[in-house]
């Protein structure tokens, strides 16, 4: 087996009495992508925000990288983060900066090019995650949903990261913009040999692009592996999800897909 | 490891261009600067050598994309691992359809400074209607909804104006208490000179009857309230609560702004009293302890120099301010689009233009009332 970029061991978050992570294990192996599946409020984006750093786990340790990044200082943590893409579920783009100046940040910050290289390599990642020119010099806040989601996805792809952290990517985008997007997701992961860390709902980017499946049940992860092998688990809420009437749809039309291809 | 570059190298018919190690984003400016050089120097007829090509990212590929073009990159990409050849595909494509925008040619300074200036005449006159609007909209809404008590939404009047009015009481007592020291102080130095320190009373009293005390609230208020109703109300209207509420078949106004106003215009009221007590009491204490004016000479003094009419004067502004105070707060917040750092903007604009509504309507009433004789 490859080398896990990220270990997740005994992980536990707790909110107040609440828990949301018992004893919680998990890897990301190089260059896969693994996709973290889980009902709505399983604690999925909590375990996104432990695994970067945001939240400090109640118990446990998360190595990156083989480094805690709890242990580290604020040198070379940031060294590590940088290497961390994240596109957060609403964007999170700042709001005071254009679309491209969102992208440049990172590079004129942390890349140290100049303004004019920054902004000409921003536009072209955004071109890259497909926004329209046209978008490249407005706000934020005057941008569609999806407009925004793909804004973020350049700004994470900015610094050309090693893990790319993606907060459910397709939700909200149109099926022909969700379709690009994962197979620009694949291209990106051969090419740059990215590891993917991806929480979605969206059943047909499950089927088409994942190496593995983590499902986050019970407050820790109940199976993770490839995707047939999830499936077949026998658990009454895994069975719903892979074998309800979306489920099935889904797998259908992504083996047909893979049969015309 | 080997520095990344691309040479060209005309010793050899056709020339050749090597591409040669990483072409990732730590190395970006000086590549560049390199395929810039090299840019114009290279025929058609030149063969690229991508062999010994290492690794490559975005960064490196959108250069290299941009070095060869496509026709020259389909046809030299054959030696490369699928992926980066994908990887360059696919910047391709998308540098293609991107182009930088086009930026407007710069006009004359002088132009841009008078349609500036234009521009903020139009917004002040605009600003100007929109409040007036805004304004009998909520009296609009406040004379309908008189007649209706079962529509009264007692509720959020009292929550608001425990925000408004009881919490602010400790903060407008102290300052008031301190204000009106350094008022008998000042009154004490300068009278001490004529031998009349026993007019200090007159003038704390005065000026806090009269002006002070209400200003001090207003002011106190416009900062403390305004900029919270306009945080409210905006931070409402950038999630789309308040287009909820519009859906719902709801009216914002008198769901949101009648409650505030009505708030205000029985706290603000209320406080000014409270500062006018505190006021003086700061005068009294000064009094006490420096020039020998007890309490109670000063309470008798209070009684037999000061009418009453100074207290009204004073107390019958407080309604006036409370109405515009709430009223701007909330349009500002109404105001608000989109994004937390409209939200900002707005709270700054809602205590600067209150305080500003404050101060003018205070001065023209300070003319009214004198030229009256109250």
């Amino acid at each position: 087996m490859t080398e896990a970029v990220i270990e997740a061991r005994g992980l536990c978050n707790r909110f107040g009495s609440q828990s949301v992570h018992e004893n919680l294990d998990l890897d990301l192996y190089r260059g896969e992508i693994l996709a973290v599946v889980g009902g709505s409020g399983s604690g999925k984006s909590v375990l996104l925000r432990s695994i970067v750093g945001l939240r400090r786990p109640n118990e446990g340790t998360v190595r990156v990288f083989g480094q805690d990044l709890a242990t580290l200082d604020e040198t070379q943590r940031s060294l590590v983060e940088r290497r961390f893409g994240v596109l957060f579920q609403k964007g999170a783009l700042f709001s005071s900066l254009t679309v491209t100046e969102n992208v440049a940040l990172p590079l004129i910050e942390h890349a140290g090019l100049s303004r004019a290289d920054a902004e000409h390599l921003a536009g072209v990642k955004l071109a890259l995650a497909g926004l329209p020119i046209s978008a490249a010099d407005k706000y934020p806040a005057s941008l569609s949903g999806g407009m925004i989601k793909r804004a973020a996805l350049a700004r994470a792809l900015a610094l050309d990261p090693d893990i790319l952290f993606l907060d459910e990517p397709t939700a909200g985008l149109d099926p022909i913009g969700a379709a690009a997007f994962d197979q620009l997701i694949l291209t990106l992961r051969d090419a740059l040999g990215l590891s993917v860390f991806l929480i979605t709902h969206d059943l047909d980017t499950l089927y088409t692009i994942t190496d593995r499946v983590a499902v986050l049940s019970q407050k820790r992860v109940l199976v993770a592996g490839p995707l047939a092998e999830v499936e077949q688990t026998d658990d009454p809420w895994i069975h719903e999800y892979f074998h309800g009437p979306r489920g099935r749809a889904a797998e259908d039309a992504a083996l047909r897909a893979r049969q015309e291809r | 490891m080997t520095v990344p570059s691309a040479t060209l190298d005309i010793t050899e018919q056709p020339s050749r261009l090597r591409i040669v190690g990483d072409w990732t984003l730590a190395h970006y400016a000086s590549l560049k600067r390199e395929c810039e050089r090299l840019g114009s120097q290279y025929g058609d007829d030149t063969q690229v050598d991508l062999s010994q090509l290492g690794r490559l990212d975005t960064a490196g590929a959108s250069l290299l994309a941009e070095l060869l073009g496509s026709e020259r990159l389909s046809r030299c990409t054959d030696e490369l691992p699928d992926a980066s050849r994908a990887l360059l595909k696919n910047v391709y494509c998308s540098v293609q359809d991107y182009c930088i925008p086009v930026k407007e040619p710069e006009q004359p300074v002088l132009l841009l400074l008078l349609a500036r200036i234009g521009r903020a005449v139009d917004q002040l006159w605009q600003d100007t209607n929109q409040v007036l609007g805004f304004i009998g909209l909520i009296l609009q809404t406040l004379f309908l909804r008189l007649f209706q008590p079962h529509r009264w939404r007692v509720t959020p009047v009292v929550a608001h104006l425990e925000q408004t009015g009881l919490d602010a009481a400790p903060i407008v007592a102290l300052l008031t208490f301190l204000v009106g020291a350094v008022v008998a102080f000042l009154g004490a130095t300068v009278l001490a000179d004529f031998g009349a320190t026993i007019f200090t009373v007159d003038l704390v009293a005065f000026s806090f009857l009269r002006e002070f005390a209400v200003l001090l609230t207003a002011i106190l208020m416009a900062g403390r309230t305004a900029s919270a109703f306009t945080a409210q109300i905006g931070s409402m209207k950038a999630n789309e609560e308040i287009d909820a509420i519009r859906t719902l078949g709801l009216n914002p106004i008198e769901l949101l702004v009648v409650p505030r106003v009505l708030a205000l215009l029985i706290a603000l009221p209320l406080l000014t009293f409270v500062a006018m007590l505190c006021g003086m009491i700061g005068g009294a204490v000064v009094c006490a302890l420096t020039l020998d004016i007890s309490p109670a000479m000063f309470l008798s003094l209070l009684q037999s120099d000061i009418g009453v009419q100074h207290f009204l004067v004073g107390l019958a502004k407080a309604p006036f301010f409370a109405f515009l105070i709430a009223a701007i707060g909330c349009l500002e917040g109404f105001k608000v689009s989109g994004s937390a750092e409209s939200v900002g903007a707005h709270t700054t604009s809602a205590v600067v233009q209150s305080i500003f509504v404050v101060i003018v309507l205070d001065a023209v009433a300070a003319l009214f009332f004198m030229e009256m004789g109250w």
